[in-house]
């Protein structure tokens, strides 16, 4: 029997007023790639600072790598990795002597160091830099390091908070790579928080958590075939008979958006076949849109993630105005 | 994906039938060798960085010999009428600068704590599986050795201050030294275990480190204060780790006996002289207590 590699049990986390967690459930399978998918302030970091043995829970319980994480807190530090979104390394140290440095606080025999030690920055495209201060590496090599330091001592289960903030694009889609490669040479589960949503893609499943709860859970192709309707433009000669004969012969309410002729229907692939054989007008083109996760995180919040961002953008800068106005 | 059935945990035998194999690394649990292996990664970190930042030795050599050479030899015409025939102002400060170049190198030590915090490092040490006494006692053994070693490069000027280089007072001196900065830098972790921003670190620090400093008899004798300045001098806890340390010096010193005598360094409670020894072990008891003090501040979790 496998136990799961981190199991959540009604969590809930209080700092005085504010409720960061609410009673979260949740089970991660090992070797499984999870994300956490949420806003800024949703709850991702608290979450996974109890997971971490950072933070104690208020109620509720976590297990992770079969350990609880406040009766058998040193034992869970031996069995994760841990990459913050905020950097964690010695910039006066070289790459080496960062995992030097950890290598002898998680115990790490002496005997298998050196090759561990290759193995890891290799993954991560490192070996070459090892001996230059990290004061020295760009932002993308930094997280990098920090990749591979998390997997020094080969955890079981390694929590990226938000592996790519702060990264410019073509550094995300390398970080993504090491992760990807990871998971196929490592046995190990990856657990990461993330509000980008081309990156939650990548996970194997995702939960949305808003406003310190769990709104949905599963994979991302179910997430979004659970929202249902695919999206379908045709092009035709005639819009208007077009839009009529759709609510004649299908009864689809259908508009014009973009120059085209817009409308909804589950499993759109399958319906276009239908739409040629039965709709007497010409159809110079047709697209088939299925649902982004950007249209699923709305119909779970009501919001896009954007909107949440921006608003605690907002937020920030009228904060930074009134420091600025108090000086 | 493929899910494995068997799961190797930490610290179990590895596992020879694992794909993984020639990567796997077992981790063994937590003990004394694990946490003794931890305290000494964090002191040598204490030492590299030391290593690598030689501005820092320099700079810090600047105010002890501001003190030594030019305070006291600009305030030796002034001064040496308190002093015995042949005993220059610049010996009687010796001690005092000694124990000034180890007071700030420590806090500045302790001060690094605020830094890995700033800047992530400390993470990355309290997530360790190793006890937070482990990481503690390492910071401020580092913090020791790299002071005690500031202490050491005043003490090889020994010579320009008129102190004689005797093996043995030079043994006891880097003693007390070591006992003095092990104290001072478990005091200044301990402060720093709470303060999270270095402006705040350093304006606490120079608050506490001026009086601490002036009080202490580093620069003056301990006899016939005013009453007020004799309690306060007392109650520097400082004032227990100068006085051995004047004490060994003045016992070493080329003077007539006559001159000796007179020179030798008294501290008195209500009129009872306190021996050397307990003067040091008030600064070792001050020490095992900040010490306990500054682990039990790292213990707490959110």
């Amino acid at each position: 029997m496998t136990e799961p590699a981190v199991q959540v049990t009604d969590l809930v986390k209080r700092y005085g007023e504010l409720e960061a967690v609410r009673g979260i459930d949740f089970a991660v399978e090992p070797g499984e790639t999870f994300g956490f998918l949420g806003p800024n302030g949703a709850g991702k970091s608290t979450t996974i600072k109890i997971l971490c043995t950072l933070a104690h829970p208020t109620s509720g319980s976590a297990r992770v790598a079969g350990h609880d994480v406040v009766r058998d807190k040193d034992t869970v530090r031996r069995n994760i990795g841990l990459v913050f979104q905020d950097p964690t390394l010695d910039s006066y140290l070289t790459g080496e002597q960062n995992l030097r440095f950890h290598a002898d606080l998680y115990g790490v025999p002496r005997a298998q160091l050196a090759a561990r030690m290759k193995l890891v920055l290799d993954m991560v495209n490192l070996w070459d830099r090892r001996n230059a201060e990290v004061a020295t590496y760009s932002g993308g090599m930094k997280r990098r390091l920090e990749i591979a330091r998390g997997l020094l001592h080969a955890p079981r289960v390694l929590f990226l908070d938000e592996p790519t903030v702060g990264l410019d694009p073509q550094t995300r889609t390398s970080i993504w790579e090491y992760i990807n490669d990871l998971k196929q040479r490592e046995d190990i589960t990856i657990f990461l928080t993330t509000h980008y949503m081309d990156e939650a893609e990548h996970c194997d499943r995702i939960a949305i958590i808003d406003h310190g709860q769990i709104v949905a859970i599963d994979t991302p192709e179910n997430l979004k075939a659970s929202i249902g309707k695919d999206r379908v433009q045709i092009a035709t000669a005639d819009d208007q008979e077009a839009i009529r004969e759709l609510k004649e012969r299908f009864d689809l309410e259908a508009a014009v958006h973009d120059g085209l002729v817009t409308f909804s229907v589950a499993s759109g692939e399958q319906f276009v076949p239908r739409l040629f054989t039965e709709l007497t007008l010409p159809i110079r083109s047709v697209h088939v849109a299925r649902p982004s996760l950007d249209d699923v995180f709305m119909s779970y919040t009501g919001r896009t993630i954007r909107d949440t961002e921006a608003t605690a953008g907002d937020r920030n800068r009228a904060h930074m105005m009134a420091f600025r106005r108090g000086r | 994906m493929a899910v494995p059935t068997t799961r190797q945990h930490a610290g179990t035998e590895p596992d020879s039938g694992s794909v993984t194999e020639a990567i796997r690394v077992s981790v063994p649990g937590s003990g004394l060798r694990q946490d003794l292996r931890a305290v000494n990664i964090v002191w040598s970190r204490e030492i590299l960085r030391f290593k690598s930042d030689r501005l820092r030795a320099i700079t810090s050599l600047v105010q002890p010999v501001l003190f030594l050479f030019v305070l006291g030899t600009g305030l030796s015409s002034l001064a040496s009428h308190g002093l015995p025939p042949g005993v220059n102002f610049r010996t009687y400060l010796y001690p005092g600068v000694l124990s000034m170049s180890v007071l700030f190198t420590a806090i500045f030590s302790a001060a690094s704590i605020v830094w890995d915090r700033e800047f992530g490092f400390l993470r990355e040490m309290l997530v360790a599986p190793v006890s937070r006494s482990a990481i503690v006692i390492g910071k401020c053994l580092g913090g020791a050795t790299v002071s005690t070693f500031q202490g050491i490069i005043i003490l090889a000027l020994a010579g320009l201050a008129g102190v004689p280089y005797n093996p043995v007072l030079i043994l006891t001196v880097i003693g007390e030294l070591l006992l003095l900065s092990f104290t001072l830098t478990a005091f200044g972790v301990m402060m720093a275990a709470r303060i999270t921003q270095m402006q705040a670190f350093m304006a606490l620090t120079q608050m506490l480190v001026m009086p601490l400093f002036f009080l202490s008899g580093a620069l003056y004798p301990l006899r016939a204060l005013p009453v007020w300045l004799t309690v306060l001098t007392r109650f520097d806890p400082l004032t227990y780790a100068v006085y051995p340390m004047r004490y060994a010096v003045f016992s070493y010193l080329h003077v007539s006996p006559a001159a000796a005598v007179a020179l030798l360094p008294s501290l008195t409670w209500a009129g009872w002289a306190v021996p050397v020894g307990l003067s040091l072990g008030i600064v070792a008891v001050m020490g095992a207590g900040l010490l306990v003090l500054a682990i039990a501040q790292f213990q707490r979790t959110e």
